[in-house]
């Protein structure tokens, strides 16, 4: 952040070279930087507040002062004790990567046989899929949750991914414009040497869109980790929580015996959201790419 | 099965374009089957519920009509969540726009290299999970000692009490779901990047003033962005549920709450999975699919006359 002014782009349409500047250009120039500086401190502080507040005593996580009169980690351990964390980590870690993987799979395929191939009726039934996009969630809840209910799968994790390996509308849209950029000379090479359509699908138009199957996943990786709904209708005992679920208990009994605990909660939250820290860390370029492009976080 | 040992020609061997069928099948198989089983089957399904009594407790199903409807519109806990949902919806959409769009345009002032590191510090809170928003919220918002009180306090405010008082309630979800405007933000910031830049040259050497130059090249060249996340906001913000059913309800006693922040996806969400009235939660969810689809027809209509598109 220290570094931020020293590459501050002054050739711009209004600022002027260092040397004509007028004391008002300084003024604005300073609270264009103070603005930036307030926005930064609005959006990262509370997340860093959370982080201290998991560290703090119990009597003090809203008292003044970033930190407390002492580190208590071991706030982490009673969460532990208190709680089945490593089981819901589990179940979120499985949920979130059949669902992820699955998705990518499965709507690389129906993109593909809606980029590649050229047959009658393929563009309303294209439309037809981006339209069911327009559906509200809420419409799906119930039979949904009697389908899953009749196939005696109700309580397990199967539910909050197995329906993504019938594809999704949103990837299939942007998959097929990235494989809709793919030189079809290439699938004409493949095909005169015989290979079959599945062999083009997987070994030239997969490879090649990789940086867009790597933005799926992750998109879809955020999704199922912070998915709460699915896992409030489809989830009955706490052994088969995932973490969102989890917390949601916790915030639900924050208290042990008469006291209320805020700083397990903050725990608690800490838990939940520094994985998709970590991912984002990594994937940064990916997430942008993925909203920048298709103007949306994932749903 | 017995010809296929006869001859080259019989059986398994496909021509050429029935191969190309079956493999458009195979493709296309996943999406299909998911339609049906996922997709089309529910919703017929959840049509039919919405006709019935049904309720998964109760032995005898009855098919009731228009019943579930017209005891909707007749419901008092269904007048409130719309009015919270809407009164939310009118703030927040036109809220994002703004917010986002200034955002953005303060991004444009930093040079390229920083403007991605401050792109990603904005995007920050949209990486966490919707329920540790809410439960982030509940504390920062949390009586007199949470933190924005604290900083209410420090330019000489007392602030509300955020989470009890029903006048605050709304106010406060507003806030935390401003706190992720960064989604917009990036949309905006991509949309302004592709402005040209020419644009901009010409319409200063016309000696336009930058509000000029804001208001006949930015905003027509990005109104496509802006029509985009006024839909995607719009139909986001009527089906708000995670944060604000995170933080009132559930099984801790939801006070003030459980009236100022009923919004109408979670009182779907009780009538279906706490009072188990599916049959009348599948009417609420119709319901809800028919306002959207009003809405965001409007919006679309409208939006001829104010969106530019390039090359058109």
């Amino acid at each position: 952040m220290s570094t931020a002014p020293a590459d501050v782009d002054t050739s711009g349409l209004t600022a002027q070279p260092k040397s004509e500047r007028t004391p008002a250009q300084i003024a604005k120039r300073a609270l264009f930087l103070l603005t930036l500086a307030f926005f930064t401190v609005l959006f990262i502080y509370p997340l860093v507040w959370l982080v201290f507040a998991s560290l703090k005593p119990p009597d003090e996580v809203f008292s003044a002062g970033l930190i407390g009169s002492e580190i208590r980690w071991e706030n982490y351990t009673t969460l532990f004790d208190l709680a089945p964390i490593p089981r819901w980590t589990l179940n979120s870690i499985i949920v979130t990567f059949l669902a992820a993987s699955s998705v990518t799979v499965s709507s690389a395929m129906v993109a593909f046989g809606f980029s590649y191939f050229r047959f009658k009726g393929r563009d309303p039934l294209f439309y037809s899929v981006i339209a069911t996009m327009m559906l509200p969630g809420a419409v799906l809840f119930i039979p949904k949750f009697l389908i899953w209910d009749a196939l005696g799968l109700n309580n397990t994790l199967y539910p909050l991914w197995a329906g993504n390996l019938f594809g999704s509308a949103f990837y299939i849209f942007m998959l097929r414009q990235f494989f809709l950029t793919l030189p079809r000379d290439l699938f004409e090479a493949a095909n005169v040497d015989g290979a079959s359509y599945g062999r083009m699908w997987w070994s030239i138009a997969l490879p090649l869109t990789k940086p867009a199957l790597v933005v799926v996943f992750i998109l879809e990786m955020k999704v199922a980790w912070t998915d709460l709904v699915g896992a409030l209708i489809f989830l009955r005992d706490p052994e088969k929580f995932t973490l969102a679920r989890g917390l949601k208990a916790i915030i639900d009994n924050p208290s042990v015996g008469l006291e209320s605990r805020w700083e397990l909660l903050a725990a608690g939250s800490v838990i939940v959201t520094l994985p998709m820290i970590v991912l984002f860390a990594i994937f940064q370029r990916e997430f942008v790419e993925g909203i920048a492009t298709t103007g949306s976080g994932g749903k | 099965m017995s010809t296929t040992t006869k001859g080259k020609r019989s059986g398994f061997h496909l021509t050429s374009a029935q191969n190309r069928r079956l493999w458009i099948t195979i493709f296309l198989a996943p999406w299909f089957i998911g339609f049906i089983i996922f997709l089309a089957g529910p919703m017929l399904w959840s049509l039919w519920l919405s006709l019935t009594n049904y309720d998964p407790l109760v032995p005898n199903t009855a098919f009731v009509g228009l019943d579930n409807y017209r005891e909707a519109v007749a419901d008092p806990k269904v007048q409130t969540s719309l009015f919270n949902t809407v009164f939310f919806a009118v703030i927040y959409v036109p809220g994002t726009l703004l917010s986002g769009l200034g955002l953005a345009m303060l991004l444009q002032g930093v040079g390229e290299r920083s403007g991605g590191f401050f792109r990603t510090v904005f995007y920050v809170p949209n990486v966490a999970p919707a329920v540790a928003v809410g439960a982030l919220f509940l504390l920062l918002l949390n009586g007199r000692d949470g933190l924005v009180n604290r900083g209410l306090e420090f330019i000489g405010i007392q602030g509300p009490s955020w989470l009890n008082d029903s006048r605050w309630i709304k106010p406060g979800i507003i806030a935390m779901m401003m706190w992720s405007v960064g989604t917009t933000v990036i949309i905006f910031y991509a949309s302004l990047q592709n402005v040209p830049k020419q644009l901009y040259e010409a319409a200063a050497i016309d000696g336009a003033t930058g509000w000029q130059r804001f208001r006949n090249v930015t905003l027509p060249m990005i109104s496509g962005s802006i029509f985009f996340v006024l839909v995607i906001n719009s139909i986001a913000s009527l089906q708000l549920f995670t944060e604000v059913y995170a933080m009132f309800f559930g099984q801790q006693p939801s006070g003030a709450g459980s009236e100022a922040a009923l919004f109408y996806v979670i009182y779907l969400f009780q009538q279906a999975f706490e009072f188990f009235n599916m049959g009348y939660a599948s009417a609420l969810a119709w319901l809800l699919f028919g306002v959207i689809g009003v809405i965001t027809f409007i919006q679309v209509k409208t939006s001829k006359r104010w969106v530019y598109y390039e090359g058109e």
